[in-house]
């Protein structure tokens, strides 16, 4: 640690105005600034200041991700040598996933980053970090066989248009990382969704074995088409096609865990969304309309799809959603209630998450001003009443 | 005839092209320029349909601008506009009927458009017919411009077309896996590319920019 402390202080004054490098001076900035908690304070006013900064924070979640990330890239692997049926060890099925995965996550990073790096120079700003998180969830919420260039262009339009031009990390109004999910979905579907995005065809590296037209439904298309799958375990431990991420509810357990114990993500949000699906999930099994994704059991679906994932790593974004705490409860109700409203009623779309929480994250603003100024007038009765 | 031309008179035509353009800076017309930018063509018809009434009711309005009580005028500006938008509909419809369909209820709607209402009130209730008809056709050249470009855009990359022409639907392209984006095709994106056009605009003219 020491030595590389005192590594970075020889280098630093080649990055600084008028150095060898200036031009990487936010890049350098960036780094510094992730290795080591900069002991920078203002100076003026009173501040009280948390121990963790921002990237601190942005880790935490990275790390939470880490269980369903595993996860995922061994479940691409399963579902290729399922559906191509032909045997694997462990080892090979892991390892096959991790070379359809690790090319996602590096498009992401770079795309992403790139950007931010420059709009940072450009503007001569620090290097803001909130691009940690999104560039990790991008990947896990794409089917595996979305192509990279798809991925780059989608990555480089959210991270300008749903986030640069608001003013950067923490003045986004909507999720950088659904806003990538959602410009894939609408501009390219047909590598977005229907049967044959969900497996992956090709063999990589001699692993697996090249077939084409590999197809695999998601229990939440099946539903939408045919009759209601029925409940298993492989829904809650995740051996089912979906996006790469999404699948295993024990993984996303695991990361909810890291989120809640940290205090990085709020439980008010994350319990609301359940709760809101759960209750959404009852009233169509009761009075739904004769479909067979109406009659889906409510725990059932609340595993499939992305609604834990939504649920706990998209639903809690500090930036985007609501930050009053009794407007966290409305907020994550109307996400989860939304989000299997979308999923039965809507002909078109077998999953709603996304949508539901990008519509939610226009309301958040308007959920807190109702949130505080039912506080200011409760308030201002009361003195008037005291009088 | 010297004064035809006259600098003033030539600001008055090139101001709405540039830096008082109807769609990019007084955000006029907008409806319209999402509904018709799909594809290049209509895009062009509903620039030049558009042109060519606002320069004819600029010029009637103008022309009958001092014996129209005030309190009717909006009624007798709409008379003028919804006789113009009828002419140009019809000839539409005989001459050009295929871009006419495409067009559907939006030609009609030319009437409700911002700018024409905008230029009879603020031009030509106030001008001469040879300034007004001016005007006329450069807010109406501006506004054809600002939808020129954004139908390119949506045509080039969610059709791979442009006029309905082939430049990037080739099986080569299909070979590297190239798709056209669905997205382009949907209202959305003719606001994103309107709102990049501002971007650019405002980057470029300092003085357009807010404090």
């Amino acid at each position: 640690m020491k030595a590389l402390r005192n590594y970075i202080d020889k280098i630093k004054p080649n990055f600084e105005e008028g150095g060898k490098y200036q031009a990487f001076r936010s890049v350098f900035d960036g780094f510094e600034t992730f290795l080591f908690v900069p002991n920078t304070t203002s100076k003026t006013g009173t501040h009280i200041h948390d121990a963790i900064d921002s990237k601190r924070i942005m880790s935490l979640v990275v790390i939470a991700l880490i269980p369903a990330l595993l996860f995922g890239m061994y479940n691409v692997g399963y579902q290729h040598y399922l559906a191509a049926g032909v045997e694997g060890s462990f080892i090979e099925k892991f390892v096959y996933g991790f070379l359809a995965v690790l090319p996602k996550i590096v498009v992401s990073y770079v795309v992403g980053l790139g950007i931010e790096f420059v709009v940072a120079q450009w503007k001569k700003e620090e290097i803001q970090e909130g691009f940690l998180v999104s560039g990790m969830l991008i990947p896990m919420i794409v089917p595996v066989d979305c192509p990279l260039w798809m991925l780059a262009v989608a990555t480089a339009f959210s991270v300008i248009f749903a986030k640069e031009v608001f003013g950067g990390t923490g003045m986004n109004i909507f999720n950088p990382a659904l806003i990538t999910r959602a410009f894939l979905f609408f501009a390219y579907p047909t590598k977005m969704s229907g049967d044959a995005v969900w497996v992956s065809g090709d063999s990589i590296c001699g692993l697996g074995k090249t077939v084409d037209g590999l197809t695999a439904a998601t229990p939440l298309g099946i539903a939408k088409v045919a009759e209601c799958p029925d409940f298993s375990l492989d829904m809650v431990t995740g051996f089912i096609p979906g996006s790469i991420g999404e699948t295993s509810v024990i993984a996303i357990a695991i990361g909810a865990v890291i989120l809640l114990w940290s205090g990085v993500a709020s439980w008010k949000t994350m319990l609301s969304v359940f709760v809101g699906g759960a209750f959404m999930g009852w009233v169509f099994n009761t009075i739904g309309p004769d479909t067979a994704i109406a009659h889906m059991p409510w725990y059932q679906h609340l595993c499939l799809g992305g609604f834990c994932f939504g649920a706990v790593f998209m639903a809690t974004d500090p930036v985007t959603s609501s930050r009053t705490e009794n407007g966290k409860f409305v907020y994550g109700f109307l996400i989860g209630a939304m989000a299997i409203i979308i999923r039965v009623l809507n002909p078109g779309y077998p999953e709603g998450m996304m949508l539901a929480i990008l519509l939610m994250n226009i309301f958040a603003p308007l959920i807190d001003y109702v949130v505080v100024q039912g506080n200011i007038s409760r308030r201002a009765k009361r003195a008037m009443s005291n009088k | 005839m010297g004064s035809l031309f006259s600098a003033k008179n030539r600001e008055v035509f090139s101001t709405p092209l540039g830096l008082n353009n109807p769609v990019t800076v007084q955000v006029l017309g907008i409806c319209s320029a999402l509904a018709v930018t799909s594809k290049l063509e209509p895009a062009i018809v509903m620039g030049l349909s558009v042109t060519i009434i606002t320069a004819f009711s600029n010029v009637v309005i103008s022309l009958l601008r001092k014996t129209v009580p005030n309190r009717i005028r909006i009624i007798v500006q709409l008379v003028v506009v919804a006789a113009l938008v009828t002419i140009v509909s019809e000839l539409l419809k005989a001459f050009a009927y295929d871009v006419s369909v495409q067009l559907s209820v939006y030609v009609g709607l030319i009437i409700t458009n911002c700018i024409l209402m905008g230029r009879l009130e603020a031009f030509a209730m106030a001008n001469g017919p040879w300034e007004s008809c001016l005007d006329g056709i450069g807010n109406g050249l501006g506004y054809a411009k600002i939808l020129v470009i954004v139908a390119f855009f949506r045509e080039l990359l969610g059709s791979g077309t442009l006029l309905g022409f082939n430049i990037l639907n080739y099986d080569f392209m299909k070979e590297i896996g190239y798709v056209n984006n669905g997205l382009m095709l949907m209202p959305p994106m003719a606001l994103i590319i309107c709102a990049c056009l501002i971007w650019y605009q405002r980057a470029k003219h300092k003085e357009l920019q807010e404090k």
